[in-house]
C-alpha cells in the first residue's frame, strides 16, 4: 500500500511538472481550514472553473494553460497565511494571485507579501471598508463590494422610504462595527438622523437590556446589522416581544429563510439587503455552476469566477505574464470601452483580446472597477411581504 | 395622571417584565450550582449542559407529541414533555455520578479534582447535545404565544405606551415559585431534606448519625437534574434553545449563586434576580421615561443612561467583586471554603 501510494505520488508530481512546462501558476489562497472552510471549495472550484474555460480556448497567450495552486490562508491566521502565500510567490513563482478571503488575512497578505513584491490580488470576498485605505500601489482588487457601498445603499433605501430617524445595533465585530460607521455617514449626508446605536455581543442570553435602551430613542424602525443565527436574530425576537419595534432594516449578514422560519409574517415590511443583481451573467454563472457540481447560489461564487477570469484576461491583453503587466491591464479589461463579456465566453474575450481588440468584462457579477481597483457592486432592495422575500429593486 | 401611567408601563415593559422573567430563570439555573455546591461540595461546570442535555430531551419529546397530534391547549406542549426530559436527565446524571463522581468520592479527593472532573463532564454533554440535536438554534414554543400584545394594550388602555407579558414569561414565574416553594418545603419538613442539610453542614457527624450518604447524593442529583431541565425548558420558551447559548448561561448562573451566597438556597434566588435586574436596569436608557414624569421645560436631552449596553456583562462582574471584597460570604450568609 506505502509504496502504491509512494508511486502515485511521485507519479502526480511527474505529470505536475510536464504540465507545468507550458502553464501558467496562478495561486488560489482561501481559507480551505477555518471558520468559513465550508463555503471556500465552492469558491476555489468556481475560480478554477473560469481557469479550465481559459486553458481549454486554447489561445489563452498562445496556448498556454492555467494551472491553479491552491494555498490556506486559514482566514483568521494572518502569520499562517503571509507565510502560505510568501511560499506561492516565491516557490511556486505565480503570476497572480486570486485571494484572499477574510479582511484580516487579506490585508495582512497584501501588505507583507503581494504589494511588496509587486503580485497582483484579486479578492473574492474581502469587504472590510478599511481594506480601501490599503497602500496597495494599484496591485490589489476586489470583486466583492465593500461595507462602505453597503452602508451607502442601506441610507438610500431608508431615504427612498422616507425613514429619516432610525435606531441601530450591530454585532461587536469588525463587520458590524465598519458597517454601523459606513451606514452612519451616509446617512447623516442623507439627512437622515441615528437616533440611537448598541452593539450586541453574539451568543448572549439575554438581549432585553438592549431592546429596552434602543427602544428609548423613541426611533420606530431598528437597523440590525448582525448575523442570522446569533445575536441578530436575539435582537430581533426580544424587540418583537415587547413591542419595541416592528419594522426592521436588515444587512447582508441577517438575510436567510431561517428567519421567516422563525417569526413569519411578523416581519411584515421589513426589509432585507443582499449582495448580488438579477442579471443575465448571473444566471449563465448558475448554469455553469450547477453543471460542474458547485453550490448554486453559494456566497461569493461568482465573485471568485470573476477574480480568476479577470486574472487571464489582463494576461492576455499584457500579451505576457508578467506581474506587472498583469496589473496594468486589469482596470482596462474590467471597464468600458469595449465588448461586453458575460461568464461562458472567455474565449471570445481572448480572442478579442488576441486581436488587439478591447473589452469590458461584466462576468457573474457585474463587475466594474472604481479608482481603487473596488467593484462598486449591486444590492438587492428585498421587503417581507406576507412572510416571504421578495425583491423591490436592484441597487 | 396619564403621563404617571405611561412611565410606569414603559418601566414595566422594559425592565420589570423581562427582569423579571430573566431573574427566575437565573434562580432556578442558580439553586441547581448551589445544592451541588453545599451538598457534594463542588462547583459543578456541567449544571449548564445537563441543562442543554434535559431540554434537548423535551425538544425531542415536544416534537414527537406534536406530530402525533398532542397539545395542550392555550400552554406550550413542552410542558407535557418536560416530565419525560426530568427522567431523562434524572437517568443521565445518577450514570454520570456512578461513573465519574462516586470514584472520586470513595477516594475523598478534594473539590478541586470534582471541579475538573466536572469540567470533563461538561465537554462530554456538550458533545452529546450537539451529536443529538445540532448546534443550531431550535424552537419548540406553541400555544398561545402572548397573555396579551403591547398593540392590544394600548387598545385596551388607551396609553401611548403598551405592555407586553408573554405566555412564557408567566410560566416562567409561576414555575419557578411552585418549585422553590416545593423545594424548601422538601429542604425543611421532610426527614431526606433534614438528612440532606445535615450531611451539607457536617459530613461526619451526619454518618455518625446513621444518615445514607449514597442516598442522599442519590436525591440531590435528582433534584438538581430535575432543576436544570426546568430552568432549561423555560428559558428554551422564552427564547429558544441553542447549545452555545445555555452552555454560556453557566457565567450568570455562578455570579447569581456567588452573589447571593453559595450554598444558600435563598440567595441563589436573590442572586437571581439582583444579576437580571442589573443587568437591565443599569443599562435601561431613561430618556421617555423622565419625559413622561418630569415637565416639560425639564425634559431631558440626553439619553440618561448610565451605562452603554456594552458593559452589561461588566456590570454583573463588578456587582460580584463588590460582594466578594465587602462581604465574600454573598448577600444571604452562605459557604466559605
Amino acid at each position: 500500500m506505502k509504496k502504491l501510494l509512494l508511486a502515485a505520488t511521485i507519479l502526480a508530481s511527474l505529470t505536475g511538472q510536464v504540465l507545468a512546462a507550458d502553464s501558467i501558476k496562478v495561486g488560489v489562497i482561501l481559507g480551505y481550514t477555518g471558520p468559513i472552510e465550508s463555503l471556500t471549495p465552492d469558491m476555489a472550484a468556481s475560480a478554477e472553473l473560469a481557469m479550465k474555460e481559459i486553458s481549454d480556448s486554447g489561445i489563452f497567450l498562445g496556448g498556454m494553460e492555467m494551472e491553479s495552486i491552491r494555498a490556506d490562508s486559514t482566514c483568521v491566521d494572518s502569520a499562517a497565511a503571509t507565510a502560505n502565500a510568501e511560499k506561492l510567490i516565491t516557490a511556486d513563482g505565480v503570476a497572480a494571485i486570486m485571494g484572499a478571503d477574510c479582511s484580516g488575512v487579506t490585508g495582512a497578505i497584501a501588505n507583507n507579501v503581494a504589494v511588496p513584491n509587486g503580485v497582483v490580488m484579486v479578492s473574492p470576498s474581502a469587504t472590510s471598508p478599511g481594506l480601501s485605505q490599503l497602500e496597495d500601489k494599484g496591485y490589489f482588487f476586489r470583486t466583492a463590494p465593500s461595507d462602505a457601498r453597503q452602508g451607502e445603499v442601506i441610507a438610500d433605501i431608508l431615504m427612498s422610504r422616507g425613514i429619516k430617524d432610525i435606531a441601530v445595533t450591530y454585532t461587536n465585530n469588525d463587520y458590524g462595527k465598519g458597517l454601523s460607521d459606513s451606514f452612519g455617514s451616509a446617512f447623516a449626508a442623507a439627512g437622515g438622523s441615528v437616533s440611537m446605536v448598541a452593539a450586541h455581543e453574539d451568543g448572549k442570553a439575554d438581549y432585553s437590556a438592549e431592546v429596552g435602551a434602543l427602544a428609548a430613542s423613541g426611533s420606530k424602525h431598528l437597523a440590525v446589522f448582525g448575523y442570522i443565527d446569533q445575536g441578530g436574530k436575539g435582537m430581533i425576537q426580544a424587540s418583537l416581544d415587547t413591542g419595541a419595534f416592528e419594522v426592521f432594516m436588515m444587512a447582508d449578514g441577517m438575510f436567510g429563510e431561517s428567519l421567516l422560519e422563525a417569526f413569519g409574517t411578523d416581519l411584515n415590511g421589513s426589509i432585507a439587503t443582499v449582495p448580488g443583481a438579477e442579471t443575465a451573467g448571473a444566471s449563465t454563472f448558475s448554469a455553469m455552476a450547477e453543471k460542474a457540481g458547485i453550490t448554486v447560489g453559494g456566497p461569493f461564487t461568482g465573485e471568485s469566477y470573476d477574480a480568476a477570469a479577470l486574472i487571464a484576461l489582463s494576461m492576455q491583453a499584457a500579451k505576457s505574464s508578467d506581474r506587472a503587466a498583469v496589473q496594468s491591464k486589469m482596470m482596462d479589461v474590467a471597464n468600458a470601452p469595449g465588448e461586453l463579456i458575460n461568464p461562458g465566453e472567455l474565449e471570445k474575450g481572448l480572442r478579442i483580446l488576441a486581436a488587439g481588440g478591447e473589452i469590458d468584462y461584466v462576468g457573474a457579477t457585474g463587475v466594474e472597477f472604481n479608482d481603487l481597483g473596488e467593484v462598486l457592486g449591486s444590492y438587492k432592495e428585498m421587503e417581507v411581504k406576507a412572510g416571504k422575500y421578495e425583491t423591490v429593486m436592484v441597487r | 395622571m396619564t403621563d404617571t401611567l405611561n412611565a410606569l408601563v414603559l418601566f414595566s415593559n422594559f425592565v420589570l417584565v423581562p427582569g423579571i422573567a430573566y431573574g427566575s430563570q437565573l434562580a432556578l439555573g442558580a439553586l441547581g450550582v448551589t445544592m451541588i455546591y453545599s451538598i457534594l461540595r463542588f462547583a459543578n461546570f456541567a449544571h449548564s449542559d445537563m441543562m442543554a442535555f434535559g431540554t434537548m430531551v423535551t425538544v425531542l419529546v415536544t416534537w414527537w407529541l406534536q406530530s402525533i397530534g398532542v397539545s395542550f391547549g392555550p400552554l406550550p406542549t413542552a410542558l407535557l414533555a418536560l416530565p419525560f426530559a426530568i427522567a431523562a436527565a434524572v437517568v443521565m446524571s445518577l450514570l454520570i455520578d456512578k461513573s465519574v463522581y462516586q470514584f472520586y468520592r470513595k477516594k475523598r479527593s478534594s473539590p478541586a479534582i470534582f471541579v475538573i472532573a466536572s469540567i470533563g463532564v461538561m465537554f462530554l454533554l456538550n458533545g452529546i447535545v450537539r451529536f443529538i440535536i445540532g448546534p443550531n438554534d431550535q424552537r419548540f414554543a406553541d400555544g398561545e404565544r402572548f397573555i396579551i400584545k403591547a398593540r392590544a394594550f394600548k387598545k385596551m388602555t388607551g396609553l401611548d405606551e403598551g405592555l407586553a407579558i408573554k405566555t412564557s414569561q408567566c410560566i416562567t414565574v409561576v414555575v419557578a415559585i411552585l418549585i422553590v416553594v416545593a423545594l424548601f418545603w422538601f429542604l425543611q419538613k421532610t426527614r431526606t431534606g433534614k438528612a440532606m442539610r445535615a450531611y451539607s453542614d457536617n459530613e461526619d457527624l451526619a454518618l455518625l448519625s446513621g444518615i445514607n450518604p449514597e442516598r442522599v447524593v442519590m436525591v440531590t442529583w435528582i433534584i438538581t437534574a430535575a432543576l436544570a431541565t426546568i430552568a432549561g425548558t423555560l428559558y428554551g420558551l422564552d427564547k429558544s434553545f441553542k447549545p452555545f447559548t445555555y452552555f454560556q448561561l453557566l457565567l450568570p448562573f455562578f455570579a447569581s449563586a456567588i452573589v447571593g451566597g453559595i450554598g444558600n438556597p435563598v440567595g441563589a434566588i436573590v442572586g437571581g434576580f439582583v444579576i437580571a435586574f442589573s443587568e437591565v436596569m443599569i443599562t435601561y436608557a431613561y430618556k421617555k421615561f423622565f419625559m413622561y414624569l418630569l415637565p416639560e421645560s425639564m425634559a431631558p436631552d440626553g439619553m440618561i443612561q448610565l451605562l452603554s449596553t456594552d458593559y452589561k456583562f461588566a456590570v454583573s462582574f463588578i456587582i460580584l467583586v463588590i460582594v466578594l471584597l465587602v462581604k465574600p460570604t454573598g448577600l444571604m450568609k452562605g459557604k466559605v471554603v
